[in-house]
Protein backbone atom coordinates (compact mmCIF):
# COMPACT_ATOMS: atom_id res chain seq x y z
CA UNK A 1 0.00 0.00 0.00
CA UNK A 2 1.37 3.37 -0.87
CA UNK A 3 1.77 6.19 1.61
CA UNK A 4 -1.08 8.09 -0.03
CA UNK A 5 -3.50 5.18 0.20
CA UNK A 6 -2.63 4.57 3.82
CA UNK A 7 -3.23 8.21 4.57
CA UNK A 8 -6.61 8.14 2.86
CA UNK A 9 -7.74 5.07 4.82
CA UNK A 10 -6.50 6.49 8.12
CA UNK A 11 -8.24 9.82 7.55
CA UNK A 12 -11.46 8.08 6.59
CA UNK A 13 -11.35 6.05 9.82
CA UNK A 14 -10.68 9.15 11.89
CA UNK A 15 -13.56 11.04 10.29
CA UNK A 16 -15.70 8.01 11.05
CA UNK A 17 -14.74 8.38 14.73
CA UNK A 18 -15.95 11.96 14.59
CA UNK A 19 -19.24 10.87 13.02
CA UNK A 20 -19.81 8.01 15.48
CA UNK A 21 -19.34 10.43 18.35
CA UNK A 22 -21.64 13.08 16.93
CA UNK A 23 -24.53 11.04 15.52
CA UNK A 24 -25.89 9.58 18.80
CA UNK A 25 -26.40 12.98 20.38
CA UNK A 26 -28.56 14.14 17.47
CA UNK A 27 -30.44 10.83 17.51
CA UNK A 28 -31.10 11.22 21.24
CA UNK A 29 -32.28 14.81 20.86
CA UNK A 30 -34.56 13.93 17.96
CA UNK A 31 -36.05 11.01 19.86
CA UNK A 32 -36.69 13.11 22.95
CA UNK A 33 -38.34 15.84 20.90
CA UNK A 34 -40.55 13.47 18.91
CA UNK A 35 -41.71 11.43 21.89
CA UNK A 36 -41.64 14.16 24.49
CA UNK A 37 -43.36 17.09 22.78
CA UNK A 38 -46.88 15.59 23.01
CA UNK A 39 -46.61 15.74 26.81
CA UNK A 40 -46.18 19.49 26.89
CA UNK A 41 -49.15 21.47 28.09
CA UNK A 42 -49.66 24.10 30.74
CA UNK A 43 -50.82 21.36 33.08
CA UNK A 44 -47.58 19.41 32.57
CA UNK A 45 -45.31 22.38 33.10
CA UNK A 46 -47.27 24.41 35.66
CA UNK A 47 -49.89 22.13 37.18
CA UNK A 48 -49.85 20.96 40.78
CA UNK A 49 -52.44 18.20 40.55
CA UNK A 50 -50.27 15.14 39.99
CA UNK A 51 -52.20 12.04 40.92
CA UNK A 52 -50.94 8.44 40.88
CA UNK A 53 -47.20 8.62 40.28
CA UNK A 54 -47.10 12.34 39.73
CA UNK A 55 -45.89 12.15 36.13
CA UNK A 56 -48.65 14.39 34.83
CA UNK A 57 -47.11 17.50 36.27
CA UNK A 58 -43.48 18.39 36.69
CA UNK A 59 -44.00 21.86 38.15
CA UNK A 60 -42.97 20.90 41.72
CA UNK A 61 -39.84 19.23 40.34
CA UNK A 62 -38.92 22.31 38.29
CA UNK A 63 -39.36 24.58 41.30
CA UNK A 64 -37.37 22.14 43.43
CA UNK A 65 -34.48 22.11 40.98
CA UNK A 66 -34.46 25.92 40.81
CA UNK A 67 -34.33 26.16 44.63
CA UNK A 68 -31.48 23.66 44.84
CA UNK A 69 -29.48 25.41 42.15
CA UNK A 70 -29.99 28.79 43.84
CA UNK A 71 -28.70 27.53 47.17
CA UNK A 72 -25.78 25.78 45.46
CA UNK A 73 -24.77 28.81 43.43
CA UNK A 74 -25.15 31.28 46.33
CA UNK A 75 -22.80 29.12 48.36
CA UNK A 76 -20.34 28.10 45.66
CA UNK A 77 -19.77 31.38 43.78
CA UNK A 78 -18.49 33.63 46.59
CA UNK A 79 -16.36 30.80 47.97
CA UNK A 80 -15.11 29.70 44.55
CA UNK A 81 -14.26 33.17 43.28
CA UNK A 82 -12.50 34.22 46.46
CA UNK A 83 -10.38 31.09 46.50
CA UNK A 84 -9.53 31.65 42.84
CA UNK A 85 -8.50 35.25 43.63
CA UNK A 86 -6.40 34.05 46.53
CA UNK A 87 -4.72 31.32 44.50
CA UNK A 88 -4.01 33.51 41.49
CA UNK A 89 -3.30 36.93 43.01
CA UNK A 90 -1.96 36.42 46.49
CA UNK A 91 -0.67 32.90 47.03
CA UNK A 92 3.02 32.30 46.53
CA UNK A 93 4.15 29.09 44.89
CA UNK A 94 4.61 27.21 48.16
CA UNK A 95 4.02 23.59 49.14
CA UNK A 96 0.70 24.64 50.67
CA UNK A 97 -0.64 26.14 47.43
CA UNK A 98 0.47 23.07 45.56
CA UNK A 99 -1.47 20.87 47.97
CA UNK A 100 -4.53 23.12 47.60
CA UNK A 101 -4.33 22.93 43.82
CA UNK A 102 -3.91 19.17 43.87
CA UNK A 103 -6.94 18.75 46.09
CA UNK A 104 -9.04 20.95 43.79
CA UNK A 105 -8.07 18.74 40.85
CA UNK A 106 -8.90 15.67 42.90
CA UNK A 107 -12.21 17.06 44.10
CA UNK A 108 -13.29 17.36 40.48
CA UNK A 109 -12.75 13.62 40.07
CA UNK A 110 -14.54 12.39 43.17
CA UNK A 111 -17.59 10.29 42.23
CA UNK A 112 -20.81 12.23 42.64
CA UNK A 113 -22.35 9.55 44.83
CA UNK A 114 -19.49 10.04 47.29
CA UNK A 115 -20.49 13.72 47.50
CA UNK A 116 -23.94 12.40 48.35
CA UNK A 117 -22.53 10.34 51.24
CA UNK A 118 -20.52 13.30 52.42
CA UNK A 119 -23.53 15.60 52.27
CA UNK A 120 -25.52 13.08 54.22
CA UNK A 121 -22.81 12.71 56.86
CA UNK A 122 -22.15 16.44 57.27
CA UNK A 123 -25.37 18.33 56.54
CA UNK A 124 -28.15 15.83 57.12
CA UNK A 125 -26.85 13.99 60.18
CA UNK A 126 -24.05 16.00 61.80
CA UNK A 127 -25.45 19.52 61.36
CA UNK A 128 -29.02 18.24 61.69
CA UNK A 129 -30.39 20.04 58.61
CA UNK A 130 -32.35 16.89 57.80
CA UNK A 131 -33.17 15.97 54.23
CA UNK A 132 -33.84 19.49 53.02
CA UNK A 133 -33.17 22.02 50.28
CA UNK A 134 -30.36 23.42 52.40
CA UNK A 135 -28.57 20.05 52.73
CA UNK A 136 -28.99 19.19 49.05
CA UNK A 137 -28.04 22.67 47.83
CA UNK A 138 -24.89 22.77 49.94
CA UNK A 139 -23.91 19.28 48.78
CA UNK A 140 -24.28 20.42 45.18
CA UNK A 141 -22.25 23.54 46.05
CA UNK A 142 -19.31 21.34 47.06
CA UNK A 143 -19.74 19.37 43.84
CA UNK A 144 -19.52 22.43 41.58
CA UNK A 145 -16.84 24.24 43.58
CA UNK A 146 -13.95 22.77 41.53
CA UNK A 147 -15.64 23.86 38.27
CA UNK A 148 -16.13 27.42 39.55
CA UNK A 149 -12.60 27.71 40.98
CA UNK A 150 -10.88 26.34 37.86
CA UNK A 151 -12.84 28.57 35.47
CA UNK A 152 -12.36 31.69 37.62
CA UNK A 153 -8.65 31.08 37.97
CA UNK A 154 -8.37 30.61 34.23
CA UNK A 155 -10.21 33.91 33.72
CA UNK A 156 -7.92 35.74 36.15
CA UNK A 157 -4.86 34.33 34.48
CA UNK A 158 -5.84 35.72 31.07
CA UNK A 159 -5.74 39.29 32.42
CA UNK A 160 -2.25 40.45 31.41
CA UNK A 161 0.34 41.34 34.05
CA UNK A 162 0.76 44.75 32.37
CA UNK A 163 -2.80 45.71 33.43
CA UNK A 164 -1.86 45.07 37.04
CA UNK A 165 1.45 46.90 36.72
CA UNK A 166 -0.26 49.89 35.10
CA UNK A 167 -2.79 50.10 37.94
CA UNK A 168 -0.07 49.80 40.55
CA UNK A 169 1.99 52.48 38.79
CA UNK A 170 -0.95 54.86 39.10
CA UNK A 171 -0.80 54.38 42.85
CA UNK A 172 -3.65 51.89 43.28
CA UNK A 173 -3.40 49.50 46.19
CA UNK A 174 -3.50 45.77 45.58
CA UNK A 175 -7.13 45.53 46.61
CA UNK A 176 -8.04 48.45 44.33
CA UNK A 177 -6.15 46.87 41.46
CA UNK A 178 -7.96 43.58 41.89
CA UNK A 179 -11.45 44.97 42.38
CA UNK A 180 -11.35 47.77 39.76
CA UNK A 181 -9.04 46.40 37.08
CA UNK A 182 -8.55 42.67 37.26
CA UNK A 183 -12.05 41.52 38.24
CA UNK A 184 -14.02 43.48 35.59
CA UNK A 185 -11.74 42.07 32.90
CA UNK A 186 -12.07 38.53 34.19
CA UNK A 187 -15.83 38.72 34.69
CA UNK A 188 -17.02 37.00 31.49
CA UNK A 189 -14.72 34.05 32.14
CA UNK A 190 -16.03 33.76 35.66
CA UNK A 191 -19.61 33.91 34.38
CA UNK A 192 -18.84 30.97 32.10
CA UNK A 193 -17.64 28.96 35.06
CA UNK A 194 -20.69 29.89 37.11
CA UNK A 195 -23.11 28.92 34.35
CA UNK A 196 -21.37 25.60 33.78
CA UNK A 197 -21.62 25.02 37.52
CA UNK A 198 -25.35 25.74 37.44
CA UNK A 199 -25.92 23.33 34.58
CA UNK A 200 -23.94 20.62 36.36
CA UNK A 201 -25.90 21.16 39.58
CA UNK A 202 -29.20 21.05 37.72
CA UNK A 203 -28.44 17.73 36.07
CA UNK A 204 -26.91 15.75 38.94
CA UNK A 205 -28.94 13.03 40.60
CA UNK A 206 -26.68 10.96 42.82
CA UNK A 207 -25.76 13.71 45.34
CA UNK A 208 -29.38 14.61 46.02
CA UNK A 209 -30.63 11.04 46.42
CA UNK A 210 -30.14 11.01 50.17
CA UNK A 211 -29.85 14.70 50.97
CA UNK A 212 -33.04 16.28 49.66
CA UNK A 213 -35.08 14.48 47.09
CA UNK A 214 -38.69 13.59 47.76
CA UNK A 215 -40.27 10.67 45.96
CA UNK A 216 -43.52 12.44 45.31
CA UNK A 217 -44.53 15.73 46.88
CA UNK A 218 -47.07 17.66 44.83
CA UNK A 219 -46.73 20.99 46.56
CA UNK A 220 -44.27 23.83 46.60
CA UNK A 221 -41.58 24.11 49.29
CA UNK A 222 -42.26 26.60 52.09
CA UNK A 223 -38.78 26.97 53.55
CA UNK A 224 -35.25 25.83 52.88
CA UNK A 225 -35.76 23.06 55.41
CA UNK A 226 -38.45 21.44 53.27
CA UNK A 227 -37.92 18.39 51.09
CA UNK A 228 -38.52 18.96 47.39
CA UNK A 229 -38.77 17.00 44.20
CA UNK A 230 -36.04 17.63 41.62
CA UNK A 231 -36.14 17.10 37.87
CA UNK A 232 -33.36 14.51 37.48
CA UNK A 233 -34.51 12.50 40.49
CA UNK A 234 -38.10 12.71 39.28
CA UNK A 235 -37.05 11.30 35.91
CA UNK A 236 -35.23 8.46 37.65
CA UNK A 237 -38.29 7.68 39.77
CA UNK A 238 -40.86 7.69 37.00
CA UNK A 239 -38.70 5.50 34.74
CA UNK A 240 -37.67 2.91 37.29
CA UNK A 241 -40.10 2.90 40.22
CA UNK A 242 -43.48 3.72 38.71
CA UNK A 243 -44.52 0.76 36.58
CA UNK A 244 -47.14 2.16 34.23
CA UNK A 245 -46.33 5.80 33.76
CA UNK A 246 -47.37 7.06 30.31
CA UNK A 247 -44.37 7.11 27.99
CA UNK A 248 -44.87 10.69 26.83
CA UNK A 249 -44.47 12.01 30.37
CA UNK A 250 -41.15 10.23 30.77
CA UNK A 251 -39.85 11.61 27.51
CA UNK A 252 -41.34 15.00 28.31
CA UNK A 253 -39.48 15.13 31.63
CA UNK A 254 -36.22 14.04 30.00
CA UNK A 255 -36.69 16.66 27.28
CA UNK A 256 -37.31 19.42 29.82
CA UNK A 257 -34.14 18.51 31.71
CA UNK A 258 -32.03 18.33 28.56
CA UNK A 259 -33.37 21.64 27.24
CA UNK A 260 -32.64 23.31 30.59
CA UNK A 261 -29.08 21.99 30.81
CA UNK A 262 -28.27 22.57 27.13
CA UNK A 263 -29.48 26.15 27.10
CA UNK A 264 -27.25 26.89 30.10
CA UNK A 265 -24.27 25.22 28.42
CA UNK A 266 -24.84 27.01 25.15
CA UNK A 267 -25.14 30.34 26.96
CA UNK A 268 -21.79 29.64 28.64
CA UNK A 269 -20.16 28.78 25.30
CA UNK A 270 -21.54 31.91 23.62
CA UNK A 271 -20.32 34.20 26.39
CA UNK A 272 -16.90 32.60 26.27
CA UNK A 273 -16.56 32.84 22.49
CA UNK A 274 -17.69 36.47 22.48
CA UNK A 275 -15.21 37.24 25.22
CA UNK A 276 -12.38 35.60 23.30
CA UNK A 277 -13.22 37.50 20.14
CA UNK A 278 -13.49 40.88 21.88
CA UNK A 279 -10.20 40.48 23.67
CA UNK A 280 -7.91 43.24 22.45
CA UNK A 281 -4.72 42.31 24.21
CA UNK B 1 -11.49 17.84 50.64
CA UNK B 2 -10.35 17.17 54.16
CA UNK B 3 -13.93 17.53 55.38
CA UNK B 4 -15.08 14.90 52.92
CA UNK B 5 -12.34 12.50 53.92
CA UNK B 6 -13.12 13.06 57.58
CA UNK B 7 -16.79 12.26 57.25
CA UNK B 8 -16.13 9.17 55.17
CA UNK B 9 -13.50 7.97 57.61
CA UNK B 10 -15.65 8.58 60.67
CA UNK B 11 -18.31 6.09 59.70
CA UNK B 12 -16.17 3.59 57.85
CA UNK B 13 -13.70 3.23 60.72
CA UNK B 14 -16.52 2.14 62.97
CA UNK B 15 -17.36 -0.43 60.30
CA UNK B 16 -13.84 -1.82 60.17
CA UNK B 17 -13.88 -2.38 63.91
CA UNK B 18 -16.53 -5.00 63.32
CA UNK B 19 -15.62 -6.40 59.91
CA UNK B 20 -12.03 -7.06 58.86
CA UNK B 21 -10.56 -5.47 55.74
CA UNK B 22 -9.97 -8.91 54.22
CA UNK B 23 -13.59 -9.95 54.62
CA UNK B 24 -14.71 -6.64 53.17
CA UNK B 25 -12.49 -6.62 50.09
CA UNK B 26 -12.44 -10.32 49.25
CA UNK B 27 -15.72 -11.66 50.58
CA UNK B 28 -17.66 -13.14 47.73
CA UNK B 29 -21.11 -12.41 49.09
CA UNK B 30 -22.89 -9.11 49.58
CA UNK B 31 -25.98 -9.87 51.65
CA UNK B 32 -26.28 -6.83 53.89
CA UNK B 33 -29.75 -7.58 55.23
CA UNK B 34 -29.65 -11.32 55.84
CA UNK B 35 -28.74 -12.71 59.26
CA UNK B 36 -25.86 -12.90 59.78
CA UNK B 37 -25.15 -10.14 57.22
CA UNK B 38 -22.28 -10.58 54.78
CA UNK B 39 -20.34 -7.55 53.58
CA UNK B 40 -18.03 -8.85 50.85
CA UNK B 41 -17.66 -6.29 48.08
CA UNK B 42 -15.74 -8.53 45.69
CA UNK B 43 -18.78 -8.94 43.36
CA UNK B 44 -19.20 -5.17 43.36
CA UNK B 45 -15.52 -4.57 42.63
CA UNK B 46 -15.61 -7.09 39.80
CA UNK B 47 -18.82 -5.50 38.48
CA UNK B 48 -17.22 -2.06 38.54
CA UNK B 49 -14.07 -3.21 36.79
CA UNK B 50 -15.90 -5.24 34.18
CA UNK B 51 -18.04 -2.27 33.21
CA UNK B 52 -15.09 0.11 33.35
CA UNK B 53 -12.80 -2.02 31.20
CA UNK B 54 -15.48 -2.60 28.56
CA UNK B 55 -16.31 1.09 28.47
CA UNK B 56 -12.61 1.96 28.18
CA UNK B 57 -12.08 -0.45 25.30
CA UNK B 58 -14.95 1.22 23.43
CA UNK B 59 -14.25 4.84 24.29
CA UNK B 60 -10.46 5.07 23.93
CA UNK B 61 -10.19 4.46 20.16
CA UNK B 62 -13.23 6.64 19.47
CA UNK B 63 -12.17 9.41 21.84
CA UNK B 64 -8.57 9.58 20.70
CA UNK B 65 -9.60 9.22 17.04
CA UNK B 66 -12.04 12.05 17.48
CA UNK B 67 -9.33 14.18 19.11
CA UNK B 68 -6.90 13.59 16.24
CA UNK B 69 -9.63 14.39 13.74
CA UNK B 70 -10.53 17.65 15.51
CA UNK B 71 -6.94 18.70 16.08
CA UNK B 72 -5.36 17.79 12.75
CA UNK B 73 -7.78 16.94 9.97
CA UNK B 74 -11.07 18.83 10.28
CA UNK B 75 -11.30 22.20 8.57
CA UNK B 76 -11.69 25.19 10.91
CA UNK B 77 -15.47 25.50 10.56
CA UNK B 78 -16.21 21.83 11.26
CA UNK B 79 -13.66 21.99 14.07
CA UNK B 80 -15.54 24.78 15.85
CA UNK B 81 -18.86 22.95 15.63
CA UNK B 82 -17.41 19.59 16.64
CA UNK B 83 -15.79 21.09 19.72
CA UNK B 84 -19.10 22.61 20.78
CA UNK B 85 -20.94 19.33 20.21
CA UNK B 86 -18.38 17.39 22.24
CA UNK B 87 -18.80 19.90 25.07
CA UNK B 88 -22.56 19.48 24.91
CA UNK B 89 -22.25 15.69 25.12
CA UNK B 90 -20.25 16.19 28.30
CA UNK B 91 -23.13 18.24 29.65
CA UNK B 92 -25.94 15.72 29.16
CA UNK B 93 -27.23 14.78 32.63
CA UNK B 94 -26.34 11.17 33.40
CA UNK B 95 -29.89 10.33 34.39
CA UNK B 96 -31.06 11.19 30.86
CA UNK B 97 -28.49 8.82 29.38
CA UNK B 98 -29.57 6.16 31.84
CA UNK B 99 -33.14 6.76 30.71
CA UNK B 100 -32.19 6.32 27.05
CA UNK B 101 -30.23 3.19 27.92
CA UNK B 102 -33.16 1.73 29.80
CA UNK B 103 -35.84 2.49 27.23
CA UNK B 104 -33.99 2.22 23.92
CA UNK B 105 -30.63 0.48 24.19
CA UNK B 106 -31.52 -2.32 26.61
CA UNK B 107 -34.48 -3.70 24.59
CA UNK B 108 -32.39 -3.37 21.42
CA UNK B 109 -29.49 -5.27 23.01
CA UNK B 110 -31.85 -8.01 24.14
CA UNK B 111 -33.26 -8.44 20.63
CA UNK B 112 -30.01 -8.23 18.71
CA UNK B 113 -27.81 -10.29 21.02
CA UNK B 114 -30.61 -12.68 21.93
CA UNK B 115 -30.22 -12.34 25.71
CA UNK B 116 -32.69 -13.03 28.52
CA UNK B 117 -32.36 -9.40 29.65
CA UNK B 118 -30.95 -6.29 28.04
CA UNK B 119 -29.82 -4.88 31.38
CA UNK B 120 -26.22 -6.08 31.31
CA UNK B 121 -22.70 -4.89 31.95
CA UNK B 122 -22.26 -4.48 28.20
CA UNK B 123 -25.26 -2.19 27.75
CA UNK B 124 -24.12 -0.03 30.64
CA UNK B 125 -20.59 0.09 29.27
CA UNK B 126 -21.79 1.38 25.89
CA UNK B 127 -23.54 4.32 27.56
CA UNK B 128 -20.59 4.96 29.88
CA UNK B 129 -18.23 4.93 26.91
CA UNK B 130 -20.36 7.68 25.38
CA UNK B 131 -19.95 9.66 28.61
CA UNK B 132 -16.19 9.16 28.76
CA UNK B 133 -15.57 10.19 25.14
CA UNK B 134 -15.88 13.98 25.72
CA UNK B 135 -13.34 13.84 28.56
CA UNK B 136 -10.91 11.76 26.54
CA UNK B 137 -11.38 13.77 23.33
CA UNK B 138 -11.03 17.25 24.90
CA UNK B 139 -7.92 16.51 26.95
CA UNK B 140 -6.23 14.50 24.17
CA UNK B 141 -6.89 17.33 21.74
CA UNK B 142 -5.23 19.79 24.12
CA UNK B 143 -2.27 17.43 24.38
CA UNK B 144 -1.93 17.15 20.60
CA UNK B 145 -2.26 20.91 20.16
CA UNK B 146 0.47 21.55 22.70
CA UNK B 147 3.09 19.63 20.71
CA UNK B 148 5.48 22.34 19.49
CA UNK B 149 5.11 23.48 15.87
CA UNK B 150 8.74 22.63 15.16
CA UNK B 151 7.97 18.90 15.46
CA UNK B 152 5.31 19.14 12.79
CA UNK B 153 7.44 21.30 10.50
CA UNK B 154 10.52 19.13 10.93
CA UNK B 155 8.56 15.98 10.03
CA UNK B 156 7.02 17.64 6.99
CA UNK B 157 10.41 18.95 5.88
CA UNK B 158 11.76 15.41 5.97
CA UNK B 159 9.07 14.45 3.46
CA UNK B 160 6.63 12.73 5.80
CA UNK B 161 2.99 12.67 4.74
CA UNK B 162 0.37 14.22 7.03
CA UNK B 163 -0.64 10.79 8.33
CA UNK B 164 2.97 9.79 8.95
CA UNK B 165 3.47 13.04 10.86
CA UNK B 166 0.39 12.37 12.97
CA UNK B 167 0.99 8.71 13.70
CA UNK B 168 4.78 8.72 14.10
CA UNK B 169 5.45 12.18 15.55
CA UNK B 170 2.46 13.96 17.04
CA UNK B 171 0.69 11.12 18.83
CA UNK B 172 3.88 9.71 20.41
CA UNK B 173 4.93 13.22 21.47
CA UNK B 174 1.52 13.87 23.02
CA UNK B 175 1.39 10.40 24.54
CA UNK B 176 1.58 11.36 28.21
CA UNK B 177 -1.22 13.88 27.74
CA UNK B 178 -3.35 11.28 25.98
CA UNK B 179 -2.64 8.84 28.80
CA UNK B 180 -3.84 11.43 31.30
CA UNK B 181 -6.98 11.91 29.20
CA UNK B 182 -7.67 8.18 29.24
CA UNK B 183 -7.13 7.98 33.02
CA UNK B 184 -9.53 10.85 33.64
CA UNK B 185 -12.05 9.17 31.33
CA UNK B 186 -11.72 5.97 33.37
CA UNK B 187 -12.19 8.01 36.53
CA UNK B 188 -15.43 9.39 35.19
CA UNK B 189 -16.68 5.88 34.32
CA UNK B 190 -15.83 4.39 37.73
CA UNK B 191 -17.60 7.20 39.54
CA UNK B 192 -20.73 7.21 37.43
CA UNK B 193 -23.78 6.17 39.41
CA UNK B 194 -27.12 6.75 37.77
CA UNK B 195 -26.39 5.05 34.45
CA UNK B 196 -25.11 1.87 36.01
CA UNK B 197 -27.92 1.79 38.53
CA UNK B 198 -30.53 2.08 35.79
CA UNK B 199 -28.95 0.02 33.02
CA UNK B 200 -26.63 -2.65 34.44
CA UNK B 201 -29.28 -4.82 36.06
CA UNK B 202 -28.13 -4.60 39.70
CA UNK B 203 -27.42 -8.26 40.43
CA UNK B 204 -24.86 -8.52 43.19
CA UNK B 205 -23.45 -11.89 42.11
CA UNK B 206 -20.06 -12.38 40.47
CA UNK B 207 -20.80 -12.18 36.72
CA UNK B 208 -19.48 -14.79 34.30
CA UNK B 209 -19.55 -12.67 31.15
CA UNK B 210 -20.15 -9.08 30.12
CA UNK B 211 -23.60 -10.02 28.88
CA UNK B 212 -24.88 -10.61 32.39
CA UNK B 213 -26.35 -8.13 34.85
CA UNK B 214 -23.83 -6.67 37.28
CA UNK B 215 -23.86 -4.21 40.10
CA UNK B 216 -21.18 -1.62 40.77
CA UNK B 217 -19.98 -0.01 43.97
CA UNK B 218 -21.55 3.34 43.16
CA UNK B 219 -24.93 1.81 42.34
CA UNK B 220 -24.90 -0.13 45.60
CA UNK B 221 -24.42 3.01 47.65
CA UNK B 222 -27.13 4.86 45.77
CA UNK B 223 -29.63 2.02 45.79
CA UNK B 224 -29.27 0.93 49.40
CA UNK B 225 -28.63 4.16 51.28
CA UNK B 226 -32.30 5.03 51.32
CA UNK B 227 -33.24 1.78 53.04
CA UNK B 228 -30.67 1.65 55.80
CA UNK B 229 -31.00 2.80 59.38
CA UNK B 230 -28.60 5.57 60.30
CA UNK B 231 -25.73 4.23 62.36
CA UNK B 232 -26.39 0.57 61.52
CA UNK B 233 -23.65 -1.72 60.29
CA UNK B 234 -25.11 -1.62 56.79
CA UNK B 235 -25.01 2.21 56.83
CA UNK B 236 -21.38 2.13 57.90
CA UNK B 237 -20.59 -0.47 55.22
CA UNK B 238 -21.89 1.89 52.53
CA UNK B 239 -19.62 4.64 53.86
CA UNK B 240 -16.74 2.17 53.70
CA UNK B 241 -17.50 1.59 50.01
CA UNK B 242 -17.58 5.37 49.57
CA UNK B 243 -14.14 5.64 51.17
CA UNK B 244 -12.83 2.92 48.87
CA UNK B 245 -14.18 4.77 45.81
CA UNK B 246 -12.69 8.01 47.08
CA UNK B 247 -9.26 6.37 47.37
CA UNK B 248 -9.52 4.90 43.86
CA UNK B 249 -10.49 8.26 42.34
CA UNK B 250 -7.68 9.96 44.25
CA UNK B 251 -5.13 7.49 42.85
CA UNK B 252 -6.41 7.90 39.28
CA UNK B 253 -6.32 11.68 39.47
CA UNK B 254 -2.88 11.64 41.01
CA UNK B 255 -1.55 9.40 38.22
CA UNK B 256 -3.20 11.59 35.58
CA UNK B 257 -1.61 14.66 37.16
CA UNK B 258 1.82 12.97 37.03
CA UNK B 259 1.27 12.02 33.38
CA UNK B 260 0.38 15.60 32.44
CA UNK B 261 3.50 16.93 34.11
CA UNK B 262 5.82 14.41 32.48
CA UNK B 263 5.66 15.65 28.91
CA UNK B 264 7.59 13.96 26.15
CA UNK B 265 8.98 17.28 24.95
CA UNK B 266 10.21 20.58 26.27
CA UNK B 267 7.58 23.23 25.90
CA UNK B 268 8.72 26.80 25.41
Amino acid sequence: MSVKQKERIAFALLSLCGIIVVVPIFAILLLLVIKGLPAFSTGFLFGLNGTSGGGESIFPAIVGTICLVLVAILAAIPLGISSAIYLNEFASDSALTRIIRLSIVNLAGVPSVVYGLFGMGLFVVFLRFGTSILSGGLTLAFLILPVVITASEEALRTVPISFREAAMALGATRIQTISRVVLPNALPGMMTGAILGVSRAAGETAPILFTVAAFFLPRLPRSIFDQVMALPYHLYIITTQVPNEAEKYKYGTALTLVVLVFSLNIAAIIIRNKFRRNKKW
Amino acid sequence: MILILFFLLKDSLRFFQKVTLGEFLFGEKWYPISTPPKFGILPLIIGTFLVTITATVISVPLGVGCAVYIAEIANPRIKEYLKIIVELIAGIPSVVLGFIGLLILAPAAREILNLPTGLTAFTGAVILAFMAIPTIATISEDAINSVPRDYREAAMALGASRWQTISKILVPAAFSGILAAILLGIGRVIGETMVVMMVCGNASAIPKSIFQPVRTMTATIAAEMGETVQGSLHYEALFAIGLFLFIISFCINFLADLAIRRKGFKSR
